[in-house]
């Protein structure tokens, strides 16, 4: 495995009495496509939300690239090369599409606002919403909302992103159009974590998965392992 | 500050922090539980001493009046919500900032209308137990606020057992813990956030009638009681009922402490510095997650 | 460019006016307008572009007010001095309660503001130096040449401010600063993960609007020849800066100008015919009507408006 971009070492997250993870621990290697699967409420968003940090983890240390981040605000995550996308999309609704896009090449990239501009438009074209570019965001169909939610992702200029139930509510050939965005991302060289209910889509995804039960990591390996691993039918299946 | 000066801002700050409690419940049910950033509400419950001053012309005693206000302030409350959620909350963006804006308007209207109608001087009521004192020994303890202690009390206890007994109680507590899981189970949250906030808005009349039996009242007096009231459902937790009772006993001994040793003109910022620390400090109160 | 041509003509006309015979009436109710756009374009910053609701404009009015009747009293500083102190100043009060108050949920912040406004009038009513409660009497120092009175001088003054304060509003707006302030109304949470940092975002607006409400209520003392606590921090400021951009529109630079000059308008008729009263009455009522009934404010109406023509043609 070539040297992890995102190490995660024992990490333990309570909210009231209710621990929602304890000591989390995992590696994701740069290039990689990662999944990270698991019931409702097993601590996937949780645990997101501290490596890309909108929470704070209570103990345990998160590094990224060979830095400890764990004390540092979400923008400051964002601008050393986290990215993600929200499970319910959260776009900026006051905003036209490009405008949305403008923000974080603004703000993270530092592009003046021309090069922004051209660089959004560009972005708009790769992920095929460009002819929306100067629609009003709040007036986007489910999918546009979920390309838009990638699409600045990608106006961030990520080393790792994090697909957060990108495809949840979307028709077949819909999540084949978001499958076939993510793979092309990668290809790029950006890391990924894709968290997704959708089985299918997470697995043929994936190199490597992860999944998580009340707070804990019950198993990890090849999809193919992952789909057999008796812990994971249980998790799933609550037998 | 002697010993029998500091008891006796104790004693009397007790009776006030109960006041305070009851003041600040309806609040506690409208902002702590259902989330509508209610900053008229201090303002409502001065229209309802203004109510309360005019059926007392009519000979009948503050406290009666405010218990015959109430059906009446349910339904503006119900008015209100209605209209608040048909506005703001059923649109969804920036409702926050325009819900806001929306309430401190009202406020603001409430304030000039009793202006207009009633002018700027104070108004007070005549009951038996206004003007006479309860003779303890040393201390005197003035009847009305002990009539204010007694209703406080059961207005406090009587909404936390409505709350945590009866059906509709805990439907609005949950209301305000998981609205998803309410809609699941068939329940309509808007009609029992509807209900709440008449509840609330009822039990405002009665804190109103109160209120001019503890002093007289003047149109302006919503301004400090916003500091009051959500000094005491900040603190307390929101939404939390026990905590409201605590919050409120902080709030009295603390300004009555105040009112002794430093006099009249430091009392009313008590209240908002004591809630610029709680935000500052533990926004979640002392009695919250 | 056209921005620019505007704020040099407008400065030419206030001074010209003041210069010339027009009605000691016309500067003394001008003055208030310009007062209200100030305030308004302020308040605009912080509620309008990062839609954090501030109720507390009167501290920050009263704060800059009482900063120039200390500097007046204690080194007899000129007007233009006074401002500058009362915004720094105010902008030291806006910066402080951020700080305290800014990582909150919008409607902490708006309540925490109110208190502020309180915490500090207790303050002025108990310093003795000041007047205490009762207030004192302030005396004007000769005008300045080339003006005919004090309120003339005033009005210019306040014109001057009107223009810095609307450039910087529009500064913010057309800028990145801007850019991240509307990200943060729309989400804070997106705008923190897209890069924005929040947290000093709304602390520089919040300072920013708080410095320019402060020098708005520095030249209140010398156009009363008075000053007293319940007057300087009167929550009417609060209801009209607020109300104001509301009316107008709360998108654009503009909103706050055309609401201010507009309601302040009508606000000097009304209490010259009708009453004080009824003023503040009206300020109330068209704040509610138009935040539930055309949130987008006047220019919001306009832009559907002009809409309306152009598919109609």
């Amino acid at each position: 495995m070539a040297a992890a971009l995102l190490q995660v070492k024992g990490v333990s997250k309570r909210f009231g009495g209710f621990a929602a993870l304890s000591e989390v621990s995992l590696e994701v290697a740069a290039g990689e496509r990662f999944g990270l699967i698991g019931p409702n409420g097993s601590g996937k968003t949780t645990l997101i939300n501290c490596v890309s940090g909108a929470l704070r983890n209570e103990a345990g240390s998160i590094v990224f690239g060979g830095e400890e981040i764990s004390r540092l605000a979400a923008y400051q995550r964002t601008r050393r090369g986290i990215a993600r996308s929200f499970q319910i999309p959260r776009p900026f609704h006051s905003m036209s599409v490009l405008e949305n896009l403008v923000v974080p090449l603004g703000y993270v990239a530092r592009l003046n606002d021309a090069d922004a501009h051209a660089e959004a438009l560009r972005i708009l074209q790769t992920i095929g919403l460009a002819d929306k570019a100067q629609t009003p965001s709040n007036r986007l169909s489910q999918v546009e909302l979920r390309k838009l939610e990638l699409a600045r992702a990608m106006a961030a200029r990520p080393r790792l992103l994090i697909s957060d139930e990108a495809m949840a509510g979307l028709a077949g050939n819909e999540v084949e159009e978001v499958l076939k965005i993510l793979f092309a991302l990668n290809a790029t060289g950006i890391t990924i974590i894709m968290i997704e209910h959708i089985m299918q889509a997470v697995m043929r995804f994936s190199q490597r998965v992860i999944c998580l039960d009340a707070g804990r990591i019950i198993c990890e390996g090849t999809p193919a392992d992952i789909v057999k691993n008796p812990d994971v039918q249980r998790a799933y299946l609550g037998a | 500050m002697s010993f029998e000066l500091l008891l006796e801002a104790i004693v009397f700050g007790v009776l006030l922090g109960c006041f305070y409690a009851a003041v600040s419940i309806g609040l506690s049910v409208a902002f702590g539980l259902l989330d509508v950033p209610h900053v008229a509400h201090p303002a409502v419950m001065v229209l309802g001493s203004y109510c309360t001053y005019l059926l007392g012309r009519y000979g009948l005693d503050p406290i009666l009046a405010g218990i015959a206000l109430m059906p009446l302030f349910f339904l503006l409350g119900v008015a209100i919500y209605r209209f608040y959620y048909e506005s703001f909350e059923k649109r969804g963006s920036d409702a926050g900032v325009r819900g806001l804006a929306f309430f401190f308007g009202l406020a603001f209207i409430i304030e000039v209308g009793l202006i207009l109608a009633f002018g700027v001087d104070q108004r007070m009521v005549e009951a038996a137990y206004i003007g006479r004192s309860l003779a303890l020994g040393e201390f005197r303890i003035p009847w009305r606020m002990l009539v204010a202690f007694g209703v406080a009390l059961v207005l406090t206890a009587g909404l936390t057992i409505y709350l945590s007994r009866t059906f509709t109680g805990r439907a609005i507590k949950a209301v305000a813990q998981d609205e998803p899981a309410l809609r699941l189970m068939g329940a309509n949250p808007v009609r029992i956030k509807q209900w709440a906030f008449g509840i609330a808005t009822g039990v405002t009349a009665l804190a109103g009638a109160m209120l001019i039996v503890v002093g007289p009242v003047e149109p302006s007096l919503d301004r400090v009681y916003i500091g009051r009231t959500f000094a005491v459902v900040v603190l307390a937790g929101l939404g939390s009922m026990t905590g409201t009772l605590a919050a409120g006993l902080i709030l009295g001994i603390s300004e009555s402490i105040v009112l002794m040793q430093f006099g009249a003109s430091w009392a009313p910022a008590v209240a908002f510095g004591l809630l610029l620390v709680v935000l500052g400090i533990r926004p979640q109160g002392l009695f919250g997650r | 460019m056209k921005f620019w041509i505007g704020v040099a003509v407008t400065v030419a006309l206030a001074t010209g006016l003041a210069l010339s015979r027009a009605n000691e009436y016309f500067f003394y109710a001008g003055f208030v307008v310009l007062q209200f756009v100030v305030l308004a374009t302020a308040w605009n910053i912080l509620g309008g572009y990062a839609g954090y609701v501030n109720f507390g404009t009167a501290a920050f009015f009263g704060i800059g007010a009482y900063t120039a009747v200390v500097l007046f009293k204690a080194a007899g500083a000129p007007l233009a001095l006074q401002i500058l102190a009362a915004a720094a100043i105010s902008g030291l009060l806006g910066f402080g309660t951020g700080l305290l108050t800014l990582r909150l949920r919008g409607i902490f912040f708006s309540i925490a503001t109110v208190a502020v406004i309180f915490i500090m009038e207790t303050a002025m009513v108990n310093w003795r130096y000041v007047g205490g409660a009762t207030g004192m009497q302030l005396l004007r120092p000769p005008v300045m040449e080339p003006f005919e009175s004090y309120t003339r001088m005033l009005f210019v003054a306040m014109a001057i401010l009107a223009l810095i304060a609307v450039s910087i509003a529009r500064y913010i707006e057309v800028s990145w600063i801007g850019r991240g302030l509307r990200a943060i109304r729309d989400s804070e949470e997106a705008a923190e993960c897209f890069g924005v940092p929040t947290l000093r975002l709304k602390l520089f607006a919040c300072t920013v609007s708080g410095a320019l409400m402060g020098a708005a209520g520095a030249a209140m003392p010398m156009y009363m020849s008075f000053i007293e606590p319940p007057s300087s921090f009167s929550l009417t400021y609060s209801v009209s800066a607020l109300a104001m951009p509301m009316i107008g529109g709360t998108s654009h630079w503009l909103g706050p100008v055309i609401g201010a000059i507009l309601l302040g308008s009508v606000q000097q008729i009304v209490t010259v015919t009708i009453s004080s009263e009824i003023n503040v009455l009206v300020v109330g009522v068209l704040l509610v009507v138009f935040v539930v009934a055309a949130p987008d404010g006047i220019l919001g109406l306009l832009k559907k408006l002009g809409w309306l023509l152009r598919s109609s043609r």
